[in-house]
């Protein structure tokens, strides 16, 4: 194994150096806060000479997504990124993208969706889109970002997969916030990510027509539906596979679909995603200092959802909240909440349980709003049932 | 199952269900007797069934023809009839 670089970045920088290391051959991209730098960062080492790639600079999101994905059918491995009313923009060919079955990595930056007016952190975006046919996973840190990246395109490339790959990150809390990172050695990454097969995607060959997407009625559509459904679910394998390779090769395991954080004995767990595990696991020990046995669980893939391995990490727990950093408009819960509970269905646990939603609109989730947490989730651990959704406003 | 069925979109999976001549009630005949070769039919039709060659200029094909009569509509001399299909033609 070759040296890793250390070095000092932002989330936005990281996914750039990230993504400059899975040698793109197309990336295009439209400047939106709080995404921007993640382009700018890699136009500038094209300008240098660092990376050899074509950078199509487009007027919107819309044409962003459109022009990889002619790349992508062209036989290129491609890289974008974008956040909230860019990924509201792009909501058309994004949908294609994953239809068609191109694979793609595109970094979130995740922010609020207006209105009120705002350009704060926030998950609505991504997880808004959750229905249209992506991989979407969420990162903690900043060295995630740059491990998830390149775990990202050897996921979405695999041949039982095929599928594209959002990396969202929160907006500022990640995507600005500076920390140490572990760069990857070009050498080894080469050897994880081999370079792009054109077996895997539908190619244009101009010495061989065909018709790409063609008007095709219902009951042959469904036959394209039933496969991406078993893909997505082939994925669930694949992202923990990938994992188990991922940290052979460079020494760092995030647990694949889900993290695990102190759960073996716990009786009470908060489920998280992403930059807000960080207060979440500090709350924890801090729980734990005080003899409660509290863990949490950090869900790191949205879609697929893992609904196996999370039903079995809360198997024997009393008492579960899920902290959301957006809402689910059609039920009163965060988004999470919702799918967790969907998942739950099939078990005859009965929990005490509820939905938290904070974080919106760039409002930081702190220690102290996880140690209210842990004592609300205390207080009701033996009134199984559902509780009312816990609101993190401070006044 | 080749693996890479029904997954993207494309090639001979999508390209036989192309079949817009069995949506045809009526059909369209060319008089070439009061044709001018003007082209106009070719310029109009939607699914490119009018085709030219050099011996005989422009002339109808029935494999995607789906009848929609546009070329009947707009020809200036009159000279494509519409009949329904099935019938003597």
């Amino acid at each position: 194994m070759t040296m890793e670089k250390r070095l000092v970045l932002t989330g936005n920088s990281a996914a750039a150096e990230a993504a400059a290391l899975c040698r793109p051959d197309v990336i295009a991209a439209y400047p939106i806060t709080p995404q921007s730098s993640v382009v700018e960062h890699l136009a500038q080492m094209v300008y240098d000479g660092d990376l050899d790639a074509e950078l199509v600079q487009v007027e919107s999101e819309h044409t962003a997504m459109s022009v990889v994905q002619g790349a992508a059918v062209g036989g290129g491995r491609t890289f974008t990124a974008t956040s909230s009313q860019g990924l509201a923009l792009m909501y058309e060919p994004y949908f294609r993208m994953s239809t068609l079955r191109l694979p793609t990595v595109m970094a979130i930056a995740s922010r609020e969706m207006t209105s009120p007016e705002t350009i704060w952190s926030g998950q609505q975006d991504a997880v808004s889109v959750r229905e249209a046919g992506w991989i979407q996973m969420f990162c903690e840190s900043n060295q995630e970002i740059v491990d998830m990246i390149i775990q990202g395109y050897k996921i979405s490339e695999h041949p039982d997969v095929c599928i594209p790959v959002n990396v969202c990150y929160d907006g500022f809390y990640s995507s600005h916030s500076i920390s140490g990172v572990s760069l990857p050695g070009q050498a080894d990454v080469d050897a994880f990510l081999p370079s792009y097969s054109k077996n895997y995607s539908a190619i244009l060959d101009p010495n061989k027509a065909l018709a790409l997407d063609p008007m095709t009625p219902g009951n042959l559509l469904m036959k394209y539906r039933q496969n991406h459904l078993a893909s997505m679910q082939n994925a669930l394998g694949v992202i923990d596979q990938t994992d188990q390779d991922f940290a052979k090769k460079f020494g760092r395991s995030y647990g694949g679909l889900i993290e695990e954080y102190r759960c073996d004995d716990a009786d009470i767990v908060i489920v998280t995603m992403g930059s807000m595990t960080g207060a979440g696991k500090d709350a924890i020990d801090a729980a734990r200092d005080d003899g409660i046995r509290a863990g949490l669980i950090k869900l790191r893939f949205y879609r697929p959802f893992p609904a196996a391995r999370m039903v079995n990490a809360l198997k024997g727990k009393k008492a579960f909240c899920v902290m959301d950093r957006s809402v689910c408009f059609g039920w009163d819960k965060g988004s999470m909440y919702v799918e967790i509970l969907a998942a739950l269905s099939a078990s005859a646990e009965k929990y005490s349980y509820f939905s938290a939603i904070g974080g919106l609109g760039g409002a930081d989730i702190s220690l102290e709003d996880f140690l209210q947490l842990i004592t609300q989730l205390n207080r009701i651990k033996n009134t199984p049932g559902e509780h009312k959704t816990h609101w993190l406003i401070k006044q | 199952m080749d693996k890479r069925a029904f997954r993207t979109p494309v090639g001979d999976e999508g390209l036989y269900i192309l079949d817009t001549a069995s949506w045809r009630t009526t059909r369209p005949i060319m008089d070439k007797s009061t044709c001018i070769n003007c082209g106009l039919c070719m310029a109009y039709c939607p699914v490119n069934a009018v085709k030219w060659a050099k011996d005989t200029k422009f002339f109808l094909t029935y494999d995607y023809c789906k009848g929609c009569g546009i070329c009947a509509q707009e020809c200036p001399k009159n000279a494509i009839m519409m009949e329904k299909e099935g019938e003597d033609t």
